[in-house]
């Protein structure tokens, strides 16, 4: 597992059924590329978060296949629509096999 | 124009700039691009690449795709070791057909957006990208 991985995800804390709202998530990895060069010339190997998905109440809203050209701390902004309360749940998945989560309630109000 | 040795040069240096600028798409990148499309023909249409003129910093440059109707969106960028940046799948609860992120670019080059639309065929939008710093640690 990567050292110091952290999630971020900002949601609204309510919503009116059938609003669509916009989510923006974060994730610190360092996303190393497998092209980079150490300073005795040795390739420093690949390990990058190569999936990223964003489920709500067990439906997916959007699913993103992460290649090496993807910025260190992965940024996605995106949409939402919320029919009803619940939870969007946020999996990354590393090279390395690590699976990072976290989830965020929504209330209609 | 009087043939002189100051005045061939120029024209020298002018015929070489000319010579190195045709777009340039790797065989790699256009793996990639058949691997998504199956080969089928792409068009123009609807989708837009949101992606900034002039990037500084070659590794984190901010872009966005959006589309009214596309299932799946990849986004390559030609000018990098490997051309393939992400592919957006859109599933049901989507609230609109648009992502941004940000991504790394090698140098300048284009970006390329190609979207697969709910009907099956694919479109694709272009832009290219000065970069001052290139992103990949060269």
């Amino acid at each position: 597992m990567a050292k110091g991985v952290k999630p971020r995800v900002k949601v609204p804390k309510t919503a009116a059924a059938g609003d669509t709202i916009t989510i923006k998530t974060l994730i610190s990895h360092k996303m190393e590329s497998g092209q980079r060069k150490d300073d005795d010339g040795n390739v420093i190997p690949r390990s990058i978060i190569n999936r990223f998905t964003c489920d709500f109440n067990g439906e997916n809203v959007i699913d993103v296949t992460l290649e090496p050209a993807i910025s260190t701390n992965p940024y996605f902004e995106f949409e939402a629509k919320v029919p009803e309360a619940g939870e969007f749940k946020f999996t990354w998945y590393d090279d390395d096999g690590s699976v990072y989560d976290t989830a965020k309630k929504i209330a209609i109000g | 124009m009087e043939l002189t040795r100051r005045n061939a040069m120029i024209a020298g240096a002018g015929a070489l700039f000319v010579a190195g600028l045709p777009i340039r798409v790797s065989a790699a990148g256009e793996d990639a691009i058949a691997a998504f499309t199956g080969g089928a023909d792409v068009g123009a249409g609807d989708i837009t690449l949101t992606a900034p003129e002039i990037a500084e910093n070659g590794n984190t440059v901010p872009i966005e795709v959006a589309s009214e109707t596309a299932a799946e969106i990849m986004v390559l960028a030609l000018g990098n070791p490997t051309p393939a940046v992400a592919t957006f799948k859109f599933g049901p609860l989507s609230g609109s057909r648009a992502a941004s992120t940000r991504i790394r670019l090698a140098g300048t080059q284009d970006v390329i957006a190609i979207a697969k639309l709910d009907d099956g065929s694919f479109v694709q939008a272009s832009s290219t990208v000065k970069v001052t710093i290139g992103g990949c640690g060269g």
